[in-house]
């Protein structure tokens, strides 16, 4: 069974590519780890592998969730389905 | 999978068990490097385990050199040492601390004596404790006999997503099983420090771990020309997906899978507080760090790879896993366990788990690793500051 992006945990609001990149308007499966269930998603810009998609809309301020902790916060609002990475998102430490 | 509850180990002495049967030359310090090749050249069986330290070391620096020294020569993995150093009292010091396990050890210094004549003593007792050794055999141990360090290298995304949880599945599976059970890398954990506090099975391991955290952050700061939001994540991180330095942190993290630690040990100290899982305060460098955990007595070392790191340790076997199809593929003589099935979701993580416990028991039970095959020996001592 064939999957499309990789979610760590229930709580997550990312997930991670595991395709060599994923397109525009793709509807991409799912595959959630901790408990081996599945969801979809449609992506919205092009996301290489490895990057992350947001499972959700994101506000500036909002905490990105990944193996279930916070990883950083929202700089610049993100729709559900948009490439999440050092554009929109920073670490809380410095 | 039903977990194997045995596997086939030396006995030892001081009744630990190990995963192989080694016979080292351990130099004291850097100048006796060369009686200890000698020495392993001229008898076959004996890996001598040159360095670069051990002169004019003082203070905590001194003292972690000799529980490195101590630490590998007692490590199960050893059946019997011989100790080669320059002057007779630190020889001694070593050789009285190896010989608390109960295994065979002598010690030989070179002053007065020179290298000729010190290589042919030590030759001599090298190749009784060589013929002695080879007559042991393995026997059943429990599986509770085996202490299982854990260390990531150069990691990439599949490293968090995938080898990383593998080994922590391996953790969940194995710890009530009552195996000892490591992790270290006190500067990759930056960024998680505070929920990896929370994972102390006590708040006085909770506590120990902050402090011990706490100690490396203000040596970075006073050390470094600018905090780490520069170098971590570093460019190679970003450009493969990672974002922020709690995102490393954590994927590091994954590898201790739900476990909780019950104690923080200094760099090789062995632990005391039985089975179950410690964190060890350790660089991050790969052979100084699983050098560390050698010298602390653990048996088996588990290696999470992304692009492919190719340690290996003298006396620890080094099991090396990677969810990285192309690492596979490129560079399969460095891999033990490949689980990229997970990517691809042909695998889920309870199965890679099974299939790194199933490689780790044919490890433990004499299969030698890839690092073995291709002859990898680091051993790296750790230092804390210049000597005088």
């Amino acid at each position: 069974m064939a999957t499309d992006i990789i979610i760590h945990d229930k709580k997550d609001n990312v997930g991670v590519v595991v395709i060599e990149k994923i397109t525009p308007k793709q509807d991409c499966k799912c595959w959630i780890m901790e408990d081996d269930s599945s969801t979809d998603i449609q992506s919205m810009d092009e996301i290489p592998l490895g990057h992350k998609i947001a499972m959700t809309d994101l506000k500036e301020g909002d905490t990105i969730l990944k193996y279930g902790h916070d990883i950083g916060k929202v700089v610049k609002s993100i729709k559900k389905g948009e490439h999440v990475h050092v554009h929109n998102v920073k670490t809380k430490k410095w | 999978m039903e977990i194997p509850k045995s596997f086939l180990g030396y006995k030892r002495e001081n009744g630990r068990a190990g995963t192989r049967n080694h016979v080292i030359i351990l130099p004291v310090d850097d100048i006796s490097n060369a009686c200890a090749e000698a020495v392993a050249n001229n008898i076959k069986g004996t890996i001598a385990l040159p360095h670069s330290y051990g002169r004019l070391q003082f203070g905590a620096d001194l003292e972690l050199h000799f529980r490195t020294m101590i630490g590998t020569g007692s490590n199960p993995n050893v059946a019997a040492v011989i100790v080669i150093g320059i002057e007779p009292k630190w020889t001694k010091r070593i050789v009285d601390g190896i010989a608390k396990t109960g295994k065979p050890v002598e010690g030989f210094h070179i002053e007065r004596t020179g290298d000729i004549g010190t290589v042919m003593k030590a030759s001599k007792k090298a190749q009784e404790f060589v013929m002695w050794a080879s007559e042991k055999q393995r026997e059943e141990c429990p599986i509770s006999d085996l202490w299982i360090s854990v260390k990531c290298g150069e990691s990439d995304t599949t490293s968090g997503l995938a080898s990383n949880p593998t080994v922590g599945n391996l953790m969940d599976k194995l710890e009530p099983l009552g195996v000892h059970l490591c992790f270290g890398e006190t500067s990759e954990l930056t960024g998680a420090e505070k929920v990896c506090a929370t994972r102390g099975a006590t708040k006085e391991a909770s506590d120990k771990f902050m402090k011990t955290w706490s100690a490396y952050n203000d040596f970075i700061l006073k050390e470094a020309t600018d905090d780490l939001s520069e170098s971590q994540p570093t460019a190679g991180n970003i450009a493969g997906g990672l974002t922020t330095i709690e995102e490393k942190a954590f994927g590091n993290f994954q590898k201790i899978g739900d476990c909780k630690f019950i104690d923080v040990l200094e760099p090789a100290e062995e632990p005391k507080k039985g089975k179950g899982l410690y964190f060890m305060d350790t660089s991050s460098a790969a052979a100084e760090c699983v050098t560390l955990q050698a010298a602390a007595g653990f048996n088996i070392h588990l290696f999470p790879t992304g692009q492919g790191n190719i340690v290996g340790n003298p006396i620890e076997p080094v099991v090396k896993l990677t969810a990285n199809p192309l690492t596979v593929k490129s560079m399969g003589e460095h891999i033990d366990c490949d689980v990229s099935k997970i990517l691809s979701r042909e695998m889920n993580l309870s199965e890679a788990g099974d299939k790194l416990i199933e490689t780790t028991l044919r490890v433990a039970n004499g299969r030698l690793t890839c690092a073995e095959a291709l002859g990898h020996k680091e051993f790296v001592m750790t230092k804390l500051y210049r000597s005088a």
